[in-house]
């Protein structure tokens, strides 16, 4: 017999996650089911873990108004979950006065929605307080709500949390088939089949697949590509602020970005691509990324840029679609979430509760919900007698597996402690192999580590999942 | 036959042309200096290398263990042999120098250890 | 604070050097200090030959010539080894603390020599388009894969760059019984060494592409092909000349930096270009005392003249100290 459920969420991405733990605090079972080999896999991987302030959004929009509260939420949540937030704040910088005018709308705009404490400032202010900006700029907005969180690490609280309290957690379960309605589906997964009586799905680029599956055929997603670029960390105080240009129709434009990591990021281009499993940088991407950010910020240079990648944006139209579909009662879509996606989150997990309050599910809260995650340790983001009391408690601690980033096998061991499988599992949580060298001077070693822990030969070790195995062949099997 | 060869007694890498009869070199024209005469004479009838590579061991300090052979071998038989260092096992500690395979193909050399591995 | 006459950073054949070289010009107190289990640093995983020719005049395998000054280390009792030690601080006035297994030590040194060494470029620094599959690896990567572990990463290679670890590899995946689809090379003539492009290369018939560079890596869990295109002497893309090579395996062997993310630390100058300390004279630094040897000086061409500048370094540190 098959497991039965309350809720079933399709998609392990920052939306999913933060609905699971949303939903881990009512006496419901729930369980979420992921695709990939890991979460935040998909999308959320690459983000650009910007929290907006809300600006840059219709008055009128759904994701406008996410954004705010989500805003305002993911505070809460990083203090909870100990993630590292960091309130930077924002300006979109104005070059002419027809862009300074533009920015006066934009801030009614945004003040419309809520988004607080807004402040047009001019050339004298941003050459105090932004010394690398382009000094031709005028004037900007300044959003100070605006901060940074690392976007998998939100994932992995969330996810963790919400397993915690309750959530089952399936990877390499992909969805293949949904049958029934509300109250009875059956979710046949590549991991066995399960039965629900809601489901949601927040499956990202692939959420109109599993829509189809379900016989809601609604909207489609298309993806948009965006190619990003990361600077050496010795640039992490390249800029004091996130610095946008004026917003296109389509998109925001190519941005300078801090990080919570440090290393700052440039980018993002916006291409509509048909492929939705097409990851590849492009030569051209390169240019305009780089002379975009160059008219932010003139220093940056070509020969600082040590890592790169794409991900893709989930579009459906100019908005986000949250909704129960009226001809399948029981199934929500948590579609097209697109940017301000990892801002809205939990947002959007607060109104799907409402929604399946809505649909007739009893949320009963429980007695005791587990709000807090212990803190992830970071070596040398500690004092260093704290490091000293660390490693002389658990020897690993002392034991540096990754020198770039100087990050020990004790840090390791706790990341597959607590759910990386994979060699990019590992990169997402501690850092190792995300520095200069590209993992060739650790890699050999997490492997071991990952092998030993997992009990798993080294030829089966991946990158990130079946498929990318890192090694052909072992001596040892002759 | 003319055939051409890029001599690699030092960084310099003299292009030789070497005239050859039956696999004999006849003339070589191109070297800067006697070692090239001799390069080109060798490597044309009779190319030798020495194989280095590194066999598994079986719960030892490490894992591998590099080897060399402890002469130069033909050419033509470097695969061959390689095919030998991958079937061999060490499974006692060893010093530098030791003789891993005897007489490695019948072709008069030995595959010796070039690193120090212990017991566990 | 503990202090100690002379520290150095790294066991590898510039800082083992260093070191024998101090004792032999009267330092008393030398600590040596190694992250990895084994001194020999890279060396180790050099199966091949050609080491010490000049030095030792003998043609020697890495581990040969690592161990001969291994065993020297060993019978002097005035260098103290401390392997497993990872340095994670480093100031100005150069007190440094560094990590081992179940303890976090800082002292301050009165001499210091670091032999950090140095690293592979990335291609990311060769700015190569396209994705981000496994399959991608470093040269030197590629080599501590096969020689150490006994792992083979890859059964169908592409090699950029012909350096002269890119060419090695493309000898060792040969042996090992990969093929190796072609080396490529944005010069018109290979960075390494003409014995390596013969013995490693042309010895197994390598299809070698001079004037020619890869512009896009294919594949999304596995490298499965590359873009190779020809170019001119400018390094501009010649029209019409591109192919495809169908490859699982991208090796990157496009040169090496120096390690010096320490002394930058301490707030010595690095040269933008090359990573190495900015300085008139070998092997020191704009800080008094603090010497830099090896390839996280410069990065050299043969281990034979790290030795012989190592050795200087170790008799500079003396001359400050006595």
């Amino acid at each position: 017999m098959s497991k039965k459920y309350d809720v079933i969420i399709i998609g392990g991405g920052v939306v999913g996650s933060a609905i699971a733990r949303e939903l881990s605090r009512h006496k419901i079972e729930v369980a979420l089911f992921e695709k990939e080999e890991e979460l935040a896999f998909g999308v959320s991987k690459s983000n650009s873990g910007i929290i907006h302030p809300g600006t840059q959004n219709p008055a009128s929009s759904l994701k406008g108004k996410l954004c705010v509260k989500g805003n305002r939420l993911t505070r809460k949540i990083a203090r909870e979950l100990e993630l590292d937030f960091k309130e930077v704040g924002e300006l979109i910088v104005a070059f002419s006065e027809e862009e300074l005018f533009r920015l006066g709308e934009l801030k009614s705009e945004a003040e419309k929605l809520g988004v607080p404490r807004l402040k047009i400032v001019g050339h004298k202010w941003l050459e105090k307080n932004e010394p690398n900006l382009n000094r031709k700029a005028k004037a900007a907005l300044f959003a100070p709500t605006a901060g940074i969180i690392s976007p998998y690490r939100l994932v992995y609280g969330l996810s963790e949390n919400a397993q915690k309290n309750g959530v089952e957690i399936h990877t390499s379960a992909k969805a293949v088939e949904i049958d029934g309605e509300r109250g009875a589906f059956e979710v046949f997964t590549t991991d066995g089949l399960f039965e629900s009586k809601y489901i949601i799905n927040a499956a990202g680029l692939f959420a109109d697949d599993v829509a189809e599956m379900a016989g809601v055929d609604t909207f489609r997603i298309k993806a948009r590509k965006g190619e990003e670029f990361l600077l050496d960390k010795k640039w992490e105080d390249l800029t004091r602020h996130l610095l946008f240009p004026l917003p296109s129709e389509k998109t925001k434009g190519i941005l300078v970005i801090r990080t919570a990591d440090g290393n700052p990021m440039i980018g993002p281009t916006a291409k509509e691509i048909e492929d939705k499993r097409d990851l590849a940088t492009t030569d051209e991407g390169f240019k305009e990324v780089l002379s975009g950010a160059q008219k932010l910020v003139p220093g940056i240079n070509g020969s600082d840029i040590i890592a790169y990648f794409a991900g893709l944006r989930p579009a459906s139209g100019d908005d986000f679609i949250v909704r129960e579909e009226k001809e399948v009662p029981g199934f929500i879509n948590v579609a097209g979430i697109q940017s301000p996606g990892l801002t809205a989150a939990p947002a959007i997990a607060l109104m799907v509760v409402g929604i399946l309050k809505k649909s007739g599910l009893l949320l009963k809260k429980k007695k005791v919900f587990q709000k807090h995650r212990p803190k992830k340790m970071h070596l040398f983001a500690i004092p260093p007698s704290e490091t000293k009391k660390l490693i002389k408690k658990n020897a690993a601690y002392g034991d540096i597996v990754c020198r770039c980033e100087m990050v020990s096998k004790g840090e390791v061991s706790e990341a597959i402690a607590s759910g990386a499988r994979t060699l990019d599992g590992i990169k997402f949580r501690t850092r190792a192999q995300a520095g200069r060298c590209h993992g060739s001077f650790c890699t050999t070693r997490l492997m071991k580590i990952l092998s030993e822990k997992t009990e798993k030969p080294l030829t089966e070790i991946t990158k990130r999942g079946e498929g990318s195995e890192i090694i052909k062949k072992d001596r040892c099997d002759g | 036959m003319k055939k051409r060869l890029t001599c690699v007694e030092c960084p310099k890498g003299c292009v030789l042309s070497v005239d050859i009869e039956n696999c004999m070199v006849v003339d070589i024209i191109g070297s800067e200096c006697p070692k090239g005469k001799k390069y080109a004479a060798d490597e044309i009838e009779n190319p030798v290398r020495i194989l280095t590579s590194a066999v598994l061991t079986e719960g030892l300090s490490l894992k591998m263990v590099p080897v060399r052979t402890d002469k130069p071998v033909p050419k033509n038989s470097i695969l061959k042999a390689m095919e030998e260092v991958k079937k061999a096992r060490i499974s006692k500690a060893v010093p530098a120098g030791e003789i891993i395979i005897k007489n490695l193909l019948n072709l008069d050399v030995n595959l010796i250890s070039t690193r120090e591995v212990k017991r566990v | 604070m503990v202090e100690r006459d002379l520290v150095i950073v790294g066991g590898g054949p510039a800082g083992m050097a260093a070191a024998i070289s101090a004792h032999e010009n009267g330092v008393k107190d030398i600590l040596l200090l190694e992250r990895d289990q084994y001194l020999g640093g890279i060396l180790n995983q050099c199966v091949h030959t050609g080491f010490g020719v000049e030095y030792f005049k003998e043609v020697l395998t890495g581990p040969e010539y690592a161990e001969r000054f291994i065993k020297k280390i060993k019978e002097i009792p005035e260098i103290e080894v401390s392997l497993k030690t990872f340095v994670v601080n480093l100031a100005t006035d150069k007190s440094l603390t560094y990590l081992l297994p179940g303890k976090m030590e800082t002292l301050r040194a009165k001499t210091l020599i670091m032999a950090t060494g140095c690293r592979e470029k990335t291609r990311e620094m060769a700015h190569i388009a396209g994705t981000r599959p496994a399959g991608i690896f470093s040269a030197g990567l590629a080599q501590k894969l096969i020689n150490v572990e006994g792992l083979l990463p890859g059964n169908k290679v592409v090699i950029v760059g012909s350096g002269d670890i890119g060419l090695i590899m493309a000898r060792r995946f040969t042996l090992e019984g990969a093929k190796v689809k072609g080396v490529i090379e944005i010069e018109n003539v290979s960075s390494g060494l003409v014995r390596n492009v013969v013995q490693c290369v042309e010895d197994f018939n390598i299809p070698f592409y001079l004037r020619h560079k890869i512009t896009r890596i294919y594949g999304r869990d596995r490298v499965e092909k590359v873009d190779v295109v020809q170019v001119d002497e400018k390094g501009t893309e010649i029209t019409d000349s591109k192919f495809e090579i169908e490859c699982d395996t991208v090796l990157i062997s496009v040169g090496l930096i120096p390690e010096n993310e320490l002394i930058e630390m301490a707030g010595i100058v690095l040269d933008e270009k090359t990573n190495s300390p900015v300085t008139d004279e070998v092997n020191k630094t704009s800080i008094p005392g603090l010497f830099v040897c090896g390839n996280s000086f410069k990065v050299y061409d043969i281990v034979d003249t790290v030795t012989r500048d190592s050795l200087e370094a170790g008799r500079l540190a003396a001359e400050y100290l006595l």
